[in-house]
Parts: structure tokens; sequence; C-alpha cells
């Protein structure tokens, strides 16, 4: 779960980040209000969870309270990348001297946490490791020790920083770990981290990513996700226990394990075919998940085809087929639908489509190819 | 021949009492698995699966029952103390299926791990199977059969996909490891490749990897280096797009890292053979007859 750049930044403020003073608006005059109250000239930063909103318009700077409600105006409702804008920060403008990357990662081959600096800010840290790798110096806290002061120093001097801001970037590192941890974070970034007018290190933008899997331990940041992180349709997946993640094809997918599910996807485009999603009903799926599942699927219009991949074990096959069954006769089902499963009780399975007249197939190959044919209309 | 589990094995089953702890236990028992022993606080005493005794701590199960592996069916909320326990118990091998475990939580077991000698394998992981003498999973058994392929996989379905065809053409496998799709876990390709090739009971190695991660690289680097059996390789999520998370928490390209295209570069370059398609592997694994 991604957190917004706003709420980044209230986590880092509780562990001592020093961060610019702001709110959140969502109309044109809240944003006036808040820029008033500062008092000096501010950002109007859009507050959607992708990146590149600078290049597509969505951050503006506004030195006077009318020059904030024109930008909030502007920048409210935008679209970037397939997402609009519902609320933008107001946060008050740091004069900026420079800029500094700082950021804590999950490193899966260490098996640690990996915090990062970088005296390249500013930009994606992808692009300083690609172009420069040279200038990221990272440290890997101890699983059970935790980062310790000594690290922070390494990063601190590492960079380059000039003395006088030693002990306050080494404060600012060991928060950022702190609120890493203590989030249950896959990824906590401060870039910039700029030295001000003032000769004050600052946060000016922050993101944090949550391990979804911590999520029902972190209540209270776990409330603040943002339903357009995901479609509609991949909030309603979560709902009923799905995974679901929508592509832009014209064959529905229906799998039994994500990786299967992933591989059905590449057999259908190594057949020619396009998958419309990513869908896996998971380990003993019942028939009330298989309805919810070719719900979910059989809605988008763009689907031509489904198939459906059934590897039983936990997963049994006859209870998927009378899910699949269930489905066409409450759902109205105007496309093909080509079905393959083995496994756990696959000759009851086949037995119960054969009696409504479902197109099966044993071998994968096999029943990607008739799946690619439907949904050319060649026949299913 | 196989690694990890075979006839040896005498399994404990933390969880047993609950609904998949006793499902599986029975289908374990059902297999062939010397099962020898369940794991419930609070239930010690009790008998579950027939005739398999209950007992409240692991260290007691392993004291009176000599139990050398277990397998983990407790929820998330719980599973890293069950490993914990595992672990400080001394039994070699632990095999956690229990899926949604935080992953600092199992960095954090998995930096106490490495201070014992058990190997841990998962979580999230549908365990592993050494055909004809022991299956510590939950794993269909009956569409395995014994043979000489070793197998190491990152994913659950897809594999039994893969071994169904291995086993369709005739093709039988001498262990399958299901190392699961998570982050941070136990034994990871470069570990069971390093067995497989130690293994005389093994003549050729099946890889199946999918996105997220560098493990296939780091894999691809001791096949190039040091393994003289042939591998086949299938990596799934060549179509998947960047930042989606696809069902496994660790099936993620981020930053343009991880991607089916360059695993499959890093392991052709190794001499690795790749399958286009699961079926596809089982052609691939013929020809290395």
């Amino acid at each position: 779960m991604k957190l917004h750049e706003y709420q980044s930044k209230r986590v880092f403020a509780q562990y001592g980040v020093p961060i610019p003073n702001g709110e959140v608006a969502t109309t044109p005059a809240q944003a006036r209000a808040i820029a008033g109250k500062i008092g000096k000239p501010v950002v109007i930063k859009s507050q959607v969870l992708v990146g590149g909103r600078g290049k597509a318009g969505g951050i503006k700077l506004a030195r006077t309270p009318d020059e904030a409600e024109e930008a909030a105006g502007h920048i409210l409702g935008m679209d970037i990348k397939g997402l609009t804008v519902k609320q933008v920060l107001v946060d008050e403008a740091a004069d900026i001297r420079s800029e500094i990357y700082l950021g804590a990662v999950l490193d899966r081959s260490a098996r640690k946490v990996a915090i990062m600096a970088s005296s390249e800010g500013g930009v994606e840290i992808e692009e300083v490791a690609a172009q420069t790798p040279e200038k990221i110096i990272t440290v890997h806290a101890h699983p059970l020790l935790g980062m310790q002061g000594f690290q922070a120093r390494q990063l601190a001097y590492g960079i380059g920083l000039p003395k006088e801001h030693i002990s306050a970037f080494t404060r600012i590192a060991l928060s950022l770990y702190q609120a890493f941890v203590e989030s249950d974070a896959s990824l906590a970034e401060i870039n910039p981290l700029v030295i001000n007018g003032d000769n004050q290190l600052q946060a000016v933008d922050g993101k944090i990513l949550l391990d979804d899997s911590a999520l029902p331990r972190q209540e209270q940041l776990a409330a603040l996700r943002d339903p357009d992180e995901d479609s509609p349709t991949e909030a309603e997946a979560r709902e009923s226990g799905l995974s679901y993640i929508d592509l832009d094809g014209e064959i529905g997918c229906m799998v039994n394990g994500a990786g299967l599910a992933m591989a059905t996807m590449d057999i259908i485009k190594l057949y020619g075919g396009n998958p419309a999603n990513f869908l896996d009903i998971g380990g003993g799926a019942g028939a009330d998940k298989v309805l919810a599942a070719l719900r979910i699927i059989l809605r988008d219009a763009r689907v031509k085809a489904v198939l459906i991949n059934i590897f039983g074990g936990i997963t049994r096959c006859d209870e998927v087929a009378n899910g699949i069954v269930e489905a066409i006769t409450s759902l109205n089902v105007e496309v093909p639908i080509v079905v393959r499963m083995v496994g756990v009780n696959e000759d009851e399975g086949r037995q119960i489509l054969a009696e409504s007249n479902l197109p099966s197939a044993n071998r994968l190959s096999e029943a990607v190819q008739m799946a690619v044919a439907a949904a050319k209309g060649e026949g299913a | 021949m196989s690694i990890l589990v075979d006839n040896e094995t005498r399994l404990l089953v933390q969880g047993i009492t609950g609904s998949q702890g006793a499902f599986h236990a029975q289908q374990m028992i059902q297999y062939g698995t010397n099962v020898v022993a369940g794991a419930v606080p609070g239930r010690g005493g009790q008998w579950a699966v027939g005739n398999t005794p209950v007992f409240d701590t692991v260290h007691e199960a392993v004291g009176t029952t000599d139990a050398n592996a277990t397998i983990i069916f407790v929820p998330a909320a719980f599973a890293v103390d069950a490993l914990l326990e595992a672990a400080d118990a001394g039994v070699a091998l632990i095999v956690c299926i229990t899926e949604n475990i935080p992953a600092l939580d199992m960095a954090r077991a998995r930096a106490f791990i490495d201070s014992t000698d058990s190997l841990l394998i998962g979580p999230n992981c549908p365990g592993l199977i050494s055909p004809g003498s022991a299956k510590v999973g939950i794993m269909a058994g009956h569409i395995h059969t014994p043979g000489n392929v070793g197998i190491v996989s990152r994913s659950g379905t897809l594999t039994y996909e893969v071994i169904y065809a291995l086993t369709e053409r005739g093709i039988g496998q001498s262990t399958a490891v299901g190392i699961g799709g998570d982050p941070i876990k136990g034994l990871n390709f470069l570990d069971v490749l390093q067995m497989f090739e130690r293994d005389a009971g093994t003549e050729q190695v099946v890889l199946i990897g999918e996105i997220g991660g560098a493990d296939e690289q780091v894999a691809a680097d001791f096949i190039r280096t040091e393994m003289s059996k042939p591998v086949t390789a299938f990596i799934a999520g060549q179509t998947a797009p960047p930042g989606k998370r696809m069902g496994h928490a660790g099936a993620i390209i981020s930053g343009g890292e991880g991607t089916a295209a360059e695993k499959i570069e890093a392991l052709q370059d190794a001499g690795v053979a790749i399958a286009r398609h699961p079926e596809e592997i089982a052609d691939l694994a013929a020809k290395n007859i």
C-alpha cells in the first residue's frame, strides 16, 4: 500500500524529521486560506499516488494567496496518468540551497534494511544508480540491532555533507530508519532532503510504501488507504479475497496460484493473444469465489473470451466447476469460456462442465490456443 | 536418492489441530510420510489425525519423538514464534507454509535461524516432496513420480503444472522444493542448486522462477561457474506490468529491476535451456536423458 506525500511526511515528522509548514486542501478556497495563514510563498502539490507529478504540471509555485487559489483551481481535478487530483498539499516554499537523497528500502538479497544517501537529491534514485552509482552511499542495518549511529555518520560523511549538518543529518537518518521499521514499510524515502535558506535540513518530499502483510497490525496507517490506489475492480476483488490486476488485453483469465496465473498470461501472449487481467483465486477457493471472479472478469467490456486454468490441489475441480456453472446461469455471459482443469476431482469437474456444454481442454497450451482463437471470433 | 527429505524424515506438524494442519497431516500420512508428532500450545496430551501424539511445545515433541523436521500451519500472527521455537528446539529442517508474514519479521527470524543449525524453507511455500518417500507439504502427491530430475521453484501451482507435464512423459523427480514467493525467506535457489549438484540421485535440474528480486541471477552465476548438471528453466511474469504486485509478495517489478527478460538473459548466458511455457520444460528435460 502506498501513502501520499503529505501522509508520508507526517509520519516522518512524528519521528522528528523537520518538514515544511503545510496543510491539505480539497478546494481552491481552502488552498487560498492555507496560503494566507502561512503568509509566505507556497508550493501547491497534487496528491496522487503516481510519480512524475511535476512533469505533468501537478506542482506549482504561488507567491500570494490569490496565486495559490488559482494554482489549486488548475491542479484540482487534473488527470495525472489516469488519476484525478482530489487534494493538494499547500506547503511553505523552501529556499533550496542543495538537495540530498535519503531512503530506506528492504534489500531482499541482503535480507536487511538498506539505508541509502546521495548528494544527488531531487532526481529519481534509479537514475542516479544507473548513471553515477558511486554517488550513492549504502549501509545495511542489522535486523536484530537496528541502524547504528556510526552507520548514519557513514552516510553523512560519505555524501560529503558540510560539517555543520552532520549531526542533524544523522538524527534524520536514524529517524527515517525508525519510521521505516515501526511502520512496517518496504520503502521510505525523503527526496529531496534540502538544505534551505536558513541553513537547516528539511524533508521537502516524502514517500512511503507499506508491507501489505503487516497492515493488520498497522491499523492507523492502513486506515489512510486511498481507494484510488486500485481501480474499483481491483478493490472489489480484494474484498472478495481475490488477487486481481487490470491489464489491457482481450482474454479474461481466472487461475489458481500467482505463479500459474502469471505463466498463463505469458502463454496467452506466446500464442498471439493478450491477457485482460491477472486473477488469482488463491488456494482452496470455493464456488462463491469463482462466481465473484467471473462476475469481475465478465464486467470488462474488452473481454472477448475467458480462459479458466485450474490446477487442483487444495482447490477442488468440482467446486470450481460448480462455481462456473452457477456464474453462467446467474450472469449474462456473451463471450466464450474455455476451461482447463487438472488435478483433484478433475473427472467430477469435467462432468459438471460437460452437462452445461462448456468446452474444456486437458493441456494448458491447447486451452490457451482455443481461448485465443475464440477471442478472435474463430469459434471456441 | 533425494535432498532434504526421505525415508529417514521424522515429521512434526505445528498447528496439527487446525483445519489446514489436520487436513494436510492426514494427506502426508497417506502419502507415506512418517509423521511422528504434532505441536499445539494447550493441546498437549491429545491425539490428532488418528494416532499422532500432540505436545504443548516443540521441545517436548522433539525430546519425546526425535522429530528431525517440522511443517508449520499456524496463522501469520503466530508463525514467526512457531518457527523460532522450532529452531530453538534444534529441528534440522523447518518448512513454513503460512503466508502473509511481515517481511521485517522474517528478516529478524532469518537472522536468528542463521545462528542455529536449522534450515528453513518458506514461508509462503507449498513445501517439498521426494516422490515415493516423503511429502512435507501441501502439493497433490499423486502427480509426482520417483526419478532423477530435481525441481526448485518460487511458485506453487505452476510447479504442479511442470511436474504434471514431466510425469506424463514418464520423467520422474528426485525432490521438488517449493522455496516460496516471499521477498525474505529461508533456502533460496542457490542453496537448493548446491544440494542438487551434490546429490547422487539428481541428474538434472528444473528451475522455476518469476519476476521480482535477483535470486535467479544469483542462481545463474552459480550454474555458470560451478554446476555440472544440466538446468532447464521457466520464468513466469514475462507479460507482467511494472509496479504491480502479482499476488506473491515478492513478485513485483520495481524500479525497472526484477524483470523476466533480465532473468532469462542471465540464465541463458549460464547455458540454461529456457522453456517458453511450462509444458515445454518436459520436452527440454527429455533431451537431457
